[in-house]
């Protein structure tokens, strides 16, 4: 079964670009042409995305490499261990909600020190996968239309952060 | 808030590292970050710009509208309150397609757009209404048909099997995503009483 569910996630990314391209061609888009101007887009992105790249590393690689993370993480081991949660990943779930690039730069870490294709580096993809950051989300959405009363949202949106992350452990320890 | 925890972070591990004697440590730490930091980009520039001129492609199709269309009922279950905003109903539909395509970019303009239309018809201005709720927890929820950025740093990383997490990836969202609506829905109706 695991099998048969690599090769489906395998078979996702040339479908897609299959379909798209499929779609380019059959209303007779210039696919090429288009492909290059986001592509040029894309490298933007990547550009203006590296400064932030740069000092969230410097920060987390700091905080890695003083041991003060080691020291974090084994305060929580306890609460951790109770619930099943690897501690490897405990400064991941908490940076989530808060920053995109500093949980990106957590995962990346984690992923260089226990390994990309061990169970806590799988655990570690799949949350990065399936969470986003929520502060900034709905910082982005109210502040958009002027509004501060934000009632009750944030508890619906962590409690769903929450259950992404549960269920990334839960799904990755089945598979393994 | 990072101009916050930034400077603390790395004053933090400045101290924590003189006081337990591991300065050496920490000046490797400097350079291995930004080492990482521009590696990572490398290939960032590779699967970013590939995943943005595909769905540049995809985005001058109609292909956006039929997914769009396929949306509809699903949008109309989640937000009953639009039933008769139309405009809304159709804003909605193209961010959740934007989202679900990994077109980060333009989402957000056209996931404001829909949040100004439904301003439009809030009873209290200065408040969030039901149906906006409803649309910022689908917008939290990374429901997204290819994590391109997690692939990417699998394969930077030296993954043999990159891809293996899209199915794991949409299973854990999909549950986050139902957690989330049925909790804001039950928050909804209590609301109301």
């Amino acid at each position: 079964m695991i099998n048969s569910l690599n090769y489906f996630s395998s078979l996702a990314i040339p479908l897609t670009i299959m379909v798209i391209i499929f779609y380019g061609l059959k209303e007779k888009k210039k696919t090429f042409d288009v492909f290059l101007v986001g592509a040029k887009e894309g490298i933007e992105i990547v550009v203006k995305m590296l400064p932030t790249l740069l000092g969230i590393f410097l920060a987390i690689g700091l905080l890695r490499s003083s041991g003060i993370i080691d020291f974090f993480v084994n305060l929580l081991t306890p609460i951790t261990d109770f619930i099943k949660f690897p501690s490897q990943v405990m400064p991941l779930a908490l940076l989530r909600p808060i920053s995109g690039s500093a949980s990106m730069a957590v995962a990346v870490d984690i992923m260089n020190n226990y390994g990309v294709d061990t169970l806590v580096g799988i655990i570690t993809s799949v949350i990065m996968g399936s969470t986003e950051t929520t502060f900034y989300t709905i910082a982005i959405y109210t502040s958009c239309v002027g509004i501060k009363k934000t009632r009750w949202i944030l508890l619906p949106a962590l409690a769903a952060d929450i259950a992404g992350m549960v269920a990334s452990v839960l799904i990755c320890r089945f598979l393994s | 808030m990072l101009n916050i925890l930034w400077p603390v972070f790395i004053i933090l591990s400045f101290v924590y590292a003189i006081i337990t004697g591991k300065v050496n440590d920490v000046n490797n730490g400097i350079f291995e970050a930004l080492e990482n930091a521009v590696e990572l980009s490398i290939t960032f520039l590779g699967t970013i710009s590939l995943w943005n001129g595909i769905m540049e492609i995809a985005k001058n199709t109609t292909l956006i509208n039929k997914l769009t269309n396929m949306l509809r009922p699903v949008i109309r279950r989640l937000f009953p309150e639009l039933k008769n905003n139309e405009k809304a109903n159709q804003e909605i539909s193209i961010n959740m397609i934007a989202n679900i395509l990994g077109l980060g970019n333009a989402a957000t303009p056209l996931g404001i757009k829909a949040m100004k239309t439904m301003q439009e018809d809030n009873e209290r201005k200065d408040e969030l209404s039901n149906s906006m709720m409803m649309f910022i927890l689908l917008n939290t929820a990374s429901l997204q048909l290819i994590p391109t950025n997690v692939i990417a740093i699998r394969t930077s990383l030296g993954s043999q099997n990159p891809t293996s997490i899209i199915i794991p990836v949409w299973i854990s969202s999909i549950v986050a995503a139902i957690v989330g609506i049925l909790f804001v829905k039950i928050l909804i109706k209590k609301g109301r009483k």
